[in-house]
C-alpha cells in the first residue's frame, strides 16, 4: 500500500521540473561506467604487442554505416524536439518514428556484425572487451529505443504533449544524444584506432 | 478556504471526491505501520534506511565477534578457516555497504537534507524509495551466499582469488554490491538536485547547513566513482560465469586492472563513509558547544576539496601490486594532500569547542570521542599513505587498526552522535542520557582496547585475513578479543535505549537542543510535508550567542 505525498497545487507552492537535471546527473554517472570499460580496453591495448590480436580483426564497413545512421539519428530526433516546441505533435511523431527506425536498424546491424565476425565473447581479451563494450552500448540503445517508443505511445493521446509540456520528449532526446556520444568514443577506440 | 483534492489520504479512505477542507490530514505525522510500506516520504525512507542498516550492523558485529573469538587462540579451533574467511569477507561487506553507507548517507541524508534546506521532500521521491528498496534484496543476497559457502576473497574480491573460491557465492556477492551501488547512485543524484535546486528561496548559499555541503560532496563523489566499480564487477562477473579472461593472467588478462577499477570506487567509498559524518559533526558540535561554527566556509570548501582530491588517491592501496615508481610518488603526495582539508575540519571543530559552553550530552560525548579517535586513525593513515612505510605494513593488522579507527572511531561514532542528536526530531521523544553515557563509555573503551593493540601486531608483522597466527602474537590478540566482547556488550544499552525511548521516552518538543537549523522549526516528528508554511531564513545556521533564547526564524506565510 503505497502512499504518495505529492504537493497539492491548491495548497502548496510547486517547485520547477527538475527531471532534466536529474537525467543529466545520472548520465554523467553512467558515462563513468563506460569510462571504466574504456580504461580497461586501453590498458590492454597499451600492453599488447599486436592489437587487435591475429584472428580477431574487426570489420569496418557495417560499423561505419551504423555510425553514420546513429549520428544522423541524433539530428533527426532534434528535429522532432524542435517540432514539439512549435506545438507540432504530428511533426514530432514523424521525426521520432524515423529515429526509432534508425535505432532499430543500428541494433540489427550490430546483431549482423556479431553473427558474421567469426569469433565469440571468449576468444581472447580483445574479443572480451569488444563484446562487453558493444554489448553494453547496444543495451543502452535498446533502452533509448524503448524511451522513444514510450514517447510515441503517449503522444497518441491528444493534448498529452504541447509546446509548454514536453519534458518526456526532451529526456528521450537527451538520452539518445548520450548513447550517440558514447558510441562515437567507442567507435574511435574499437575501430578507428585499429587502423593505426 | 480552498477547493482541493486531498492527495495523501490515510490508507482505507479511498475517496477522491472534491471536498472543502482545511486539510487537517496534512498536518499529521506518519503512523508506525507506514514504515513498513513503499512510502515515498523522505523522513520515512530515512528511518527505514537507519533501521535496516542497524539490523545489518548487528549481523556484521556478530560476525566480527565470532572472528575475534576465533583469534583469541593461535589455532583455528572455533571456526573452520574457510568459514572464518567467509565471515571476514561478509563482515567487511555488510559493515561498509549495508551499514555505514546506507545509514550515514541514506538515513541521515534523507531525513535531514530536505528539512535543512526547507524543502517539502526530495526532488524525486519515488526514485528515493526505489533507491532504498534496492538495499534489502542486496542484504538478503549477501546473507544467502552463506548457503553456497560464502564469498571468501575479502571485501575487495581480488582476482584470481575471487575466481577460484566459491563461484556461486562470489556471483551473489557481486550482484549484491551492484544493487547497493545502483541505490547509491540514485540516492546521490537525488541529493545533488535537492540541495542545488530545492532550497527555500530565502536561504542564501552561505546559509546552507554544513551537513548539506557534506552530503553534496559525498553525492558528487558517489556519482563519479560508483559506476567504475560497477564496470569492474561486471567484468569480474563475466570472468566468473561466462568464460571471459579479463582478470586471468594465463589467458592474457591482468589482475591489476581490477585493482584499479575497484579502488577507483572503493577509496572514494571511504570518503563516502566519513564525509556525511563530518557533516554530522559540524551540526552537533556548534549546537552543544553553544558557539558559531569556526570557519564555515573553510569547512564547506574542505568537503568539496576532499571530494576532488579523493578521486586521485586510489593507487595508495596498490603500492605493493607492482605499480611503477612515478605512480607511487604521485599517489603518496596526493594521499598526504587529503590530510590538509581533513585537518582544516578538525581544527574548525576544535576551535568551535574552544571557549564554548559545552553540554556533555550523549551526542556531544560521541562527537568529542570521535575527534580523538579520528585523529588517531588519521595519523596512522598518513603514515601508511607514504609508500615506503606502506610496503612494510601492507596487509598486516596495522591496516586493520587504521581503518577500524577511522571507520569505527569515526563513522560509527558519528552515526551514534547523529542518532542521539536527531532522535528527538525523528520520534518526538528524548533518549535516556544515563544509558547513553554507559553506551559511550563501553564503546570508547571497547574500541580502543580492540584496535589499539592491532597497530603493534601489524608492526610486528601479523598478516590480515587469516584464521591462524604465530604463537608470539597471542597475548595482544587476547586483549583485542576482550575489547571486541566489550564492544559487543556496548550495543545492548544502545538498543534498549532506542527501543524504550521510542515507545516511552520523555516528550521532546520541537527544539530540545535549542538549535538553529531549519529542521528544528517544525514539530517532532515532522509533519507529513514538513511545514504548514515554509520557514523563512533570517539568520545563519550557527548564529549561537547572537540570541541565546533559541531561534529567530519566523514562520510567515510563504505564499501570502
Amino acid at each position: 500500500m503505497a502512499i504518495a505525498t505529492t504537493t497539492s497545487p491548491a495548497h502548496h507552492e510547486e517547485h520547477k521540473d527538475l527531471r532534466v537535471w536529474g537525467l543529466l546527473t545520472f548520465l554523467v554517472s553512467e558515462s563513468l561506467m563506460f569510462g571504466g570499460f574504456f580504461a580497461t580496453y586501453l590498458f590492454f591495448r597499451g600492453s599488447a604487442e599486436v592489437w587487435p590480436p591475429e584472428g580477431t580483426e574487426v570489420e569496418l564497413l557495417v560499423p561505419t554505416i551504423n555510425t553514420i545512421i546513429l549520428v544522423s539519428s541524433s539530428f533527426v530526433i532534434h528535429f522532432g524536439d524542435a517540432a514539439i516546441k512549435k506545438n507540432n505533435v504530428k511533426g514530432m511523431r514523424f521525426w521520432y518514428i524515423l529515429t526509432a527506425i534508425m535505432g532499430a536498424i543500428f541494433l540489427a546491424g550490430q546483431v549482423y556484425e556479431y553473427m558474421t565476425l567469426g569469433y565469440g565473447l571468449t576468444t581472447n581479451v580483445f574479443a572480451n572487451c569488444f563484446y562487453i563494450m558493444t554489448g553494453f552500448h547496444g543495451l543502452h540503445v535498446f533502452v533509448g529505443l524503448l524511451l522513444i517508443l514510450g514517447v510515441l505511445w503517449r503522444s497518441r493521446r491528444p493534448g498529452h504533449y504541447s509546446a509548454t509540456k514536453h519534458t518526456g520528449i526532451e529526456m528521450a532526446e537527451i538520452y539518445w544524444h548520450f548513447v550517440d556520444i558514447i558510441w562515437i568514443i567507442l567507435f574511435t577506440l574499437l575501430y578507428i584506432l585499429t587502423l593505426f | 478556504m480552498t477547493l482541493e483534492i486531498p492527495q495523501n489520504q490515510p490508507p482505507g479512505s479511498e475517496s477522491t471526491s472534491v471536498v472543502v477542507t482545511e486539510s487537517t490530514h496534512h498536518h499529521q505525522a506518519w503512523k508506525w505501520y507506514h514504515y513498513f510500506t513503499f512510502n515515498v516520504d523522505h523522513k520515512v525512507i530515512g528511518i527505514q534506511y537507519l533501521v535496516t542498516a542497524f539490523v545489518f550492523y548487528l549481523i556484521g558485529g556478530l560476525m566480527a565477534i565470532a572472528m575475534r573469538a576465533e583469534l583469541a587462540t593461535p589455532d583455528a579451533d572455533l571456526l573452520d578457516p574457510n568459514l572464518y574467511n567467509a565471515f571476514m569477507t561478509n563482515h567487511g561487506t555488510i559493515m561498509i555497504f549495508l551499514w555505514i553507507v546506507p545509514s550515514a548517507i541514506g538515513g541521515f541524508g534523507n531525513f535531514l537534507v530536505p528539512l535543512m534546506v526547507g524543502a517539502r521532500d526530495m526532488a524525486f521521491p519515488k526514485l528515493n524509495a526505489i533507491a532504498f528498496w534496492l538495499n534489502p534484496p542486496a542484504g538478503l543476497l549477501v546473507l544467502a551466499s552463506f548457503f553456497f559457502g560464502g564469498s571468501q576473497s575479502g571485501w575487495t574480491a581480488y582476482p584470481p582469488l575471487s575466481l577460484v573460491t566459491a563461484p556461486i557465492a562470489q556471483s551473489m556477492w557481486i550482484l549484491a554490491i551492484v544493487l547497493v551501488g545502483t541505490s547509491s547512485i540514485l540516492g546521490s543524484l537525488n541529493f545533488v538536485i535537492t540541495i542545488l535546486f530545492m532550497k527555500v528561496p530565502s536561504m542564501k548559499w552561505d546559509q546552507i547547513p554544513l551537513f548539506c555541503w557534506a552530503i553534496l560532496a559525498t553525492s558528487v563523489l558517489a556519482l563519479l566513482s560508483t559506476p567504475v566499480l560497477a564496470a569492474g564487477l561486471v567484468l569480474l562477473l563475466f570472468d566468473l560465469n561466462f568464460g571471459t579472461s579479463f582478470f586471468k593472467p594465463d589467458a592474457g588478462g591482468n589482475v591489476v586492472i581490477y585493482q584499479h577499477l575497484f579502488w577507483f570506487y572503493s577509496h572514494p567509498a571511504v570518503y563516502l563513509m566519513i564525509l556525511p559524518i563530518f557533516g554530522i559533526m559540524s551540526e552537533v558540535i556548534p549546537v552543544h558547544a553553544r558557539k558559531p561554527i569556526f570557519g564555515y566556509k573553510a569547512i564547506a570548501y574542505s568537503s568539496l576539496a576532499i571530494c576532488l582530491v579523493g578521486l586521485f588517491v586510489w593507487v595508495h592501496h596498490m603500492f605493493t601490486s607492482g605499480t611503477p615508481g612515478w605512480m607511487r610518488m604521485f599517489f603518496t603526495i596526493s594521499t598526504l594532500i587529503v590530510a590538509v582539508p581533513t585537518g582544516v575540519k578538525i581544527f574548525g571543530w576544535v576551535a568551535t569547542l574552544w571557549g564554548g559552553k559545552i553540554r556533555f550530552t550523549s551526542a556531544m560525548l560521541f562527537a568529542v570521542g570521535l575527534l580523538s579517535m579520528f585523529v588517531m586513525g588519521g595519523l596512522s593513515g598518513v603514515t601508511m599513505g607514504t609508500a615506503p612505510f606502506d610496503v612494510h605494513v601492507h596487509d598486516t593488522y596495522y591496516v586493520v587498526a587504521h581503518f577500524h579507527y577511522v571507520l569505527f572511531g569515526g563513522s560509527v561514532f558519528g552515526i551514534y552522535a547523529g542518532i542521539y542528536h536527531w532522535f528527538p526530531k525523528m520520534t518526538g521523544r528524548m533518549m535516556n542520557e544515563t544509558l547513553g553515557r554507559i553506551h559511550f563509555i563501553l564503546t570508547f573503551i571497547g574500541t580502543n582496547l580492540t584496535f589499539l593493540p592491532m597497530h603493534e601486531l601489524g608492526l610486528q608483522g601479523m598478516p590480515r585475513r587469516v584464521a591462524m597466527y604465530d604463537a608470539q602474537f597471542t597475548h595482544l590478540n587476547e586483549i583485542c578479543t576482550i575489547g571486541a566482547y566489550i564492544l559487543g556488550l556496548s550495543v545492548i544499552p544502545f538498543t534498549i535505549n532506542v527501543l524504550w525511548s521510542w515507545v516511552a521516552g520523555k516528550k521532546a518538543g520541537d527544539n530540545p537542543w535549542n538549535a538553529l537549523t531549519l529542521e528544528w522549526t517544525t514539530s517532532s516528528p515532522p509533519l507529513v510535508e514538513n511545514w504548514e508554511v515554509l520557514p523563512v531564513v533570517t539568520h545563519g545556521p550557527y548564529d549561537y550567542g547572537v540570541n541565546d533564547r533559541g531561534s529567530k526564524i519566523q514562520s510567515i506565510a510563504a505564499n501570502s
